[in-house]
C-alpha cells in the first residue's frame, strides 16, 4: 500500500515523515478506517451482556423494539446534529425545534378547547407547518451565523431559548393532546413488532450516509468542514452549502420532534429544551466519531452513538435504580462512553472517505 | 576561520523510519560553535525529519545526538534541551495577543512571574544583539521579520548555543533577508552556532561556510561552500543520473518561446483573456491604488514586487479571494464580480493560493478528492452522485502529470511533503480547464526539481490550452517563464519588462521603486 503507484516514475519527494498512517502493510488505511467504524461493537455487546444478567426482559424483542422507538426520535436529531458539527458549526437549538415545531403544528391542528389556536388544521398540513418552521428556524439561524458572522454557540444558545419561550407561550404553557392519528402515526405506529419510527429513522441514517459518501454536496461538507479556505477556493460555495446543513439539521429535529409527539400522544411544554435532550444529541454524536471541529465523522459512528445512548438508558429503566440517581448515573455513563469512544477510535476520531 | 570552534552538536549514524517510508539513513554531522552549516535537499529527503529530531520533538530509532560531547536530555524534556539547541520554525509560534517579553520566556516562565524581571531580561537581550524591539509591544502588531527576532530571541533567552533556522526568508522581503543574513553573521561571530535550511542556494553561498546535503534521507555531501560551485550542489541534491533532462525541458524549452499566437497584438480584443480595469483595494497584503493590466490567450504575465506592494492582493482580487474597492475585473469580455471565488471559477479563472496550507487543500481528505474538487459537478450525474472510481480516474492524469508521489488517491495530503502538497493545488487548479489561472507565489517552499515542474506544467498550459496565466511572485526565478513582468510599487503598477529574458538586477532595482530614475 506504501509503495509507489506505478504512473509515477519518480518525484523523488516522498511522503512527509508524520505520516499519521505509517502502519505496517495490513494496518492499511481501509482496515483501520473499519476497526474505527466497528470500534462501538465491544462496547455494545458488553452492554447487551451486562443488560441480559440484570434483567430477565432485556433480551425480548418487544423491549428491543421499545429500545427503537425511543431511540428514533433522538437518533433523527442526532443526524441533522451530525451534518451541523461535520461543516465545523454547532446548533444548541435543534432541541427547541424539536419541541416547538410539533408544538406551532399541533397547536394549528387541535380545536380550541384542547387549548389549539382555533384554524382545525388538517393532521396533513400540519405535518407540512411542522417542516416549515423547523425549515425557516435552521434559516434563520444560517444566516445569523453565516452571513451575520455571528458565533455560532450564542446565536443558537439563545434561539434555544426564544423558541422554549414561544413553545410555552403560544398554548400558555398548556399539553396538547388528543392529537389525530394521523399526525400521531410516525412516531406511534408499529408494522408487526418494529415501529414505524425506527423504520424511518433507520431509512434517514442509510440515505444521509450515502449522500454524504457520494454526493457532491455531501462531499463538499467533508469539504467546507476540513478547510474552509481550501473549498472556498476551489469554488465550493461554502455559504451556500454552512445554510442548507443548518436548514436539513433542524427540519431533521422537527422531524424528530413528530416522532417524540406521536410516541407520548402528546406535545409538553417539556419537549426539547425542559428535558435537556441536546446534551444526548452531542454526545451521542461525539461517542460515534463526529468531530466537534467539523470535517470528520459518518452515520455508522453516529448510529452506533444513538444505539448506545439508548441501550445504556433502557438498562438504568430496567434495573429500577432510584429515580433520584438516575440522572447523575446516565451522566456518568454517557461520560465514561465518550472515554472509551475516545480510546478506541484514536486521535483523530472516525474516518471520512 | 570562525568554524573551528569546539563541537557543539554532533549527531552520529542516525536511523529513522515512518512506516515503510525511510526518512533518514545513517546521518551524521557535526556542528561547531561560530560555524553557519547549510543543509539542503530537495522536498522530502529528510530536512524536516532531521529538523525535528534535532529539536528534540521526534526520537530516531538508531544513532545518538550529542551536545557538547554529552549524550542529549531525553526526547521531550523539552526545557534541557533548548539550552542547547532552539529552533525557529518555518511557520511563526508566537502567540500574537501576548507582548514580546512573554513571548520570548513562552514555556520558561517561573510559577511566580515578575512583569518587571521578565520585561527587563528582554530588553537586556534585544540590546545586547542589537535588535531593535520594545519588550512590552504586543506581538501582534510587529511586522513578519519583527516576529522572527523575537524566535530568534526566545532562542537566545534559554540559553540556547545552537540556533536552527528552518527556510527563514521564505516569509521575508528582499531587504529583511539582508538584514537577517547580517544577524546571522552576528550570532556566528557570538560563537553561537548556526544550522541555516534553505531551499536557495544563493543564501546558503552567502552566510554558510559548510554545508550539507539530504538526498532520499541520505549525507550525501558536507563540504565548504567556497570549494563548491551552484552546479555541484544542485547535482548532489538531484543525483547523478537522476531525470536531470526532464527538469530541464519543461523551462528550457518555454524560455525564448513567448507565446502570443501569430497576430494577436494588444489591441486585439479576441484574444484578450483578462482585462483589469483600474483597480483598487484594501487589503492587510497590501493595498492597490489603481491598477490595469491585460493578459491574451497563451501569454504569461508576471508581476513582482515587494512583499507589501499588492502582489498577493491583485492575484487573490482577480481570483475573487478577496474583495475589490474599485474598477473592474473582465474575463473574457465578461465582468467579474469581486470576492466570489465560485462565480470567478465559473467564469473561468483558476487559483493557486499563496498559502497552501491555508487555501490549498483540505489535509484529511484523499489526493484524488482534494484534486477533484473544481470539477464535482463535471463528474457528477444529473443527481449530483459520483462515484469514488470516477474521482481517482479523473485525478489520475493530473496527478501523473506533475509526478505527484503518493502512496495511492486516498492518501490524506495532510500527510504528503510540501512539495506533492504543492502540486495537489496545482492539479487542483489545472483540473477545471481555466482560460485563466492566477499562480501566487506557486514555488515557496518547493524544491528546485519540483518547481520547474511546476512552473513547467504553467508554462504547458499557456502553450497547449492557449490559457492565460497571472504568475504574482517575488521569487524573481519563477519569472523566467514569463512573456513579460510587470513591477508593483505600493499598489500601483511601476514598470513593464517586455523582453525576455528579465535582467535581475534590474527588476530588483524597479522593485525598489527606483528604476527611471537610475535609467534616465
Amino acid at each position: 500500500m506504501i509503495s509507489n503507484s506505478p504512473t509515477v516514475a519518480d518525484g523523488g519527494a516522498g511522503t512527509a515523515p508524520p505520516a499519521a498512517g505509517g502502519v505496517g502493510s495490513w494496518f492499511s488505511r481501509k482496515n483501520v478506517g473499519l476497526l474505527r467504524e466497528v470500534a462501538l461493537l465491544p462496547v455494545l455487546i458488553l452492554l447487551i451482556v451486562v443488560g441480559t444478567v440484570v434483567s430477565p426482559a432485556f433480551l425480548t424483542v418487544s423491549n428491543f423494539a421499545g429500545i427503537g422507538q425511543q431511540s428514533a426520535a433522538l437518533g433523527v436529531v442526532v443526524v441533522g446534529e451530525s451534518l451541523i458539527l461535520m461543516i465545523g458549526g454547532m446548533d444548541l437549538s435543534l432541541e427547541g425545534t424539536y419541541g416547538l415545531a410539533p408544538m406551532v403544528a399541533a397547536w394549528l391542528i387541535v380545536p380550541i378547547a384542547a387549548y389549539g389556536e382555533g384554524t382545525d388544521l388538517s393532521p396533513y398540513l400540519g405535518i407540512v407547518v411542522l417542516i416549515a418552521v423547523g425549515a425557516a428556524i435552521g434559516l434563520l439561524n444560517g444566516l445569523l451565523i453565516v452571513k451575520g458572522r455571528l458565533n455560532g454557540f450564542i446565536v443558537t444558545l439563545g434561539m434555544t431559548i426564544v423558541l422554549a419561550g414561544l413553545q410555552n407561550g403560544i398554548v400558555k404553557a398548556q399539553t396538547l393532546f388528543n392529537l389525530p392519528p394521523a399526525f400521531g402515526y410516525l412516531g406511534a405506529a408499529s408494522i408487526g413488532q418494529v415501529p414505524v419510527s425506527l423504520i424511518v429513522a433507520v431509512i434517514i441514517f442509510v440515505l444521509v450516509g450515502l449522500f454524504l459518501r457520494y454526493q457532491r454536496t455531501g462531499r463538499a461538507i467533508y469539504a467546507v468542514g476540513g478547510n474552509p479556505a481550501a473549498a472556498r477556493a476551489a469554488g465550493i460555495k461554502i455559504d451556500r452549502v454552512k445554510i442548507g446543513v443548518y436548514v436539513a439539521g433542524s427540519v431533521l429535529a422537527a422531524i424528530g420532534g413528530l416522532m417524540e409527539a406521536g410516541r407520548v400522544s402528546a406535545v409538553t411544554g417539556q419537549q426539547g429544551y425542559g428535558e435537556g435532550i441536546i446534551f444526548n444529541v452531542f454526545a451521542a454524536a461525539v461517542i460515534g466519531g463526529v468531530s466537534l471541529k467539523g470535517g470528520r465523522g459518518n452515520m455508522i459512528g453516529a448510529a452506533s452513538g444513538v444505539i448506545l445512548l439508548g441501550i445504556v438508558q433502557n438498562i438504568l429503566d430496567l434495573t429500577n435504580v432510584s429515580n433520584y440517581w438516575i440522572e447523575a448515573i446516565d451522566g456518568a455513563v454517557i461520560l465514561f462512553a465518550l472515554f472509551l469512544a475516545r480510546i478506541v477510535g484514536g486521535e483523530s476520531t472516525a474516518e471520512t472517505s | 576561520m570562525t568554524s573551528s570552534g569546539q563541537a557543539l552538536v554532533e549527531v552520529t549514524g542516525i536511523e529513522k523510519r515512518f512506516g515503510t517510508t525511510r526518512a533518514l539513513h545513517d546521518v551524521s554531522l557535526t556542528i561547531k560553535a561560530g560555524q553557519c552549516l547549510g543543509l539542503v535537499g530537495r522536498n522530502g529527503a529528510g530536512k524536516s525529519t532531521l529538523v525535528s529530531i534535532l529539536s528534540g520533538l521526534v526520537e530516531p530509532d538508531a544513532g545518538t545526538v550529542a551536545f557538547g560531547g554529552e549524550p542529549a536530555p531525553r526526547v521531550g524534556d523539552t526545557a534541557r534541551w533548548h539550552e542547547w539547541i532552539a529552533t525557529v520554525f518555518q511557520h511563526s509560534m508566537i502567540v500574537p495577543d501576548l507582548s514580546v517579553a512573554e513571548n520570548v520566556f513562552l514555556g520558561s516562565t517561573p510559577a511566580l512571574i515578575s512583569w518587571r524581571a521578565m520585561r527587563d531580561r528582554t530588553n537586556g537581550i534585544m540590546r545586547d544583539w542589537g535588535f531593535d524591539i520594545a519588550a512590552g509591544t504586543l506581538c501582534r502588531d510587529l511586522s513578519v521579520e519583527q516576529l522572527q527576532i523575537v524566535e530568534i530571541a526566545r532562542a537566545l533567552a534559554r540559553g540556547a548555543k545552537c540556533v536552527l533556522l528552518d527556510e527563514p526568508t521564505a516569509t521575508l522581503e528582499r531587504d529583511a533577508g539582508r538584514r537577517l543574513f547580517d544577524r546571522v553573521r552576528q550570532l556566528t561571530a557570538g560563537g553561537v552556532a548556526v544550522l541555516y535550511i534553505s531551499h536557495h542556494l544563493e543564501e546558503v553561498f552567502e552566510i554558510c561556510q559548510d554545508v550539507a546535503v539530504l538526498r532520499d534521507g541520505e549525507l550525501v555531501l558536507a563540504a565548504r561552500t567556497a570549494e563548491l560551485s551552484r552546479d555541484d550542489l544542485v547535482l548532489a541534491m538531484v543525483g547523478q543520473n537522476h531525470q536531470t533532462q526532464s527538469i530541464e525541458r519543461p523551462v528550457a524549452a518555454l524560455v525564448g518561446h513567448p507565446s502570443p499566437g501569430p497576430g494577436a497584438t494588444p489591441a486585439d480584443g479576441e484574444g484578450v483573456v483578462l482585462s483589469v480595469e483600474d483597480l483598487t483595494a484594501d487589503s492587510l497584503r497590501g493595498r492597490l491604488s489603481g491598477v490595469s493590466l491585460q493578459v491574451r490567450t497563451g501569454e504569461i504575465v508576471g508581476i513582482t514586487g515587494l512583499l507589501s506592494a499588492g502582489v498577493a492582493t491583485i492575484g487573490r482580487v482577480i481570483a475573487g479571494a478577496e474583495e475589490s474597492s474599485g474598477g473592474e475585473v473582465r474575463v473574457r469580455g465578461r465582468r467579474v464580480p469581486s470576492g466570489q471565488r465560485d462565480v470567478a471559477q465559473r467564469a473561468g479563472v483558476g487559483y493557486i493560493p499563496e498559502d497552501r496550507h491555508s487555501e490549498g487543500f483540505v489535509p484529511h481528505l484523499g489526493v484524488a478528492e482534494n484534486v477533484t474538487m473544481t470539477i464535482t459537478k463535471r463528474l457528477a450525474d444529473r443527481f449530483g452522485l459520483l462515484s469514488p472510481a470516477r474521482r481517482v480516474a479523473a485525478a489520475a492524469p493530473l496527478t501523473g502529470r506533475l509526478s505527484l508521489v503518493s502512496s495511492g488517491p486516498g492518501q490524506p495530503v495532510g500527510e504528503l511533503s510540501g512539495g506533492n502538497q504543492q502540486k495537489v493545488t496545482v492539479a487542483r487548479t489545472l483540473a477545471h480547464d481555466p482560460s485563466l489561472i492566477v499562480a501566487i507565489t506557486p514555488t515557496r517552499g518547493v524544491d528546485v526539481a519540483s518547481k520547474e515542474l511546476l512552473l513547467g506544467s504553467l508554462a504547458g498550459v499557456a502553450r497547449d490550452n492557449r490559457a492565460g496565466v497571472l504568475l504574482c511572485s517575488d521569487e524573481l526565478s519563477d519569472l523566467d517563464i514569463c512573456d513579460r513582468v510587470l513591477v508593483l510599487v505600493r499598489g500601483e503598477v511601476f514598470t513593464e519588462f517586455t523582453e525576455p529574458p528579465f535582467d535581475r538586477d534590474a527588476l530588483i532595482v524597479a522593485t525598489e521603486g527606483i528604476a527611471q530614475e537610475a535609467a534616465e
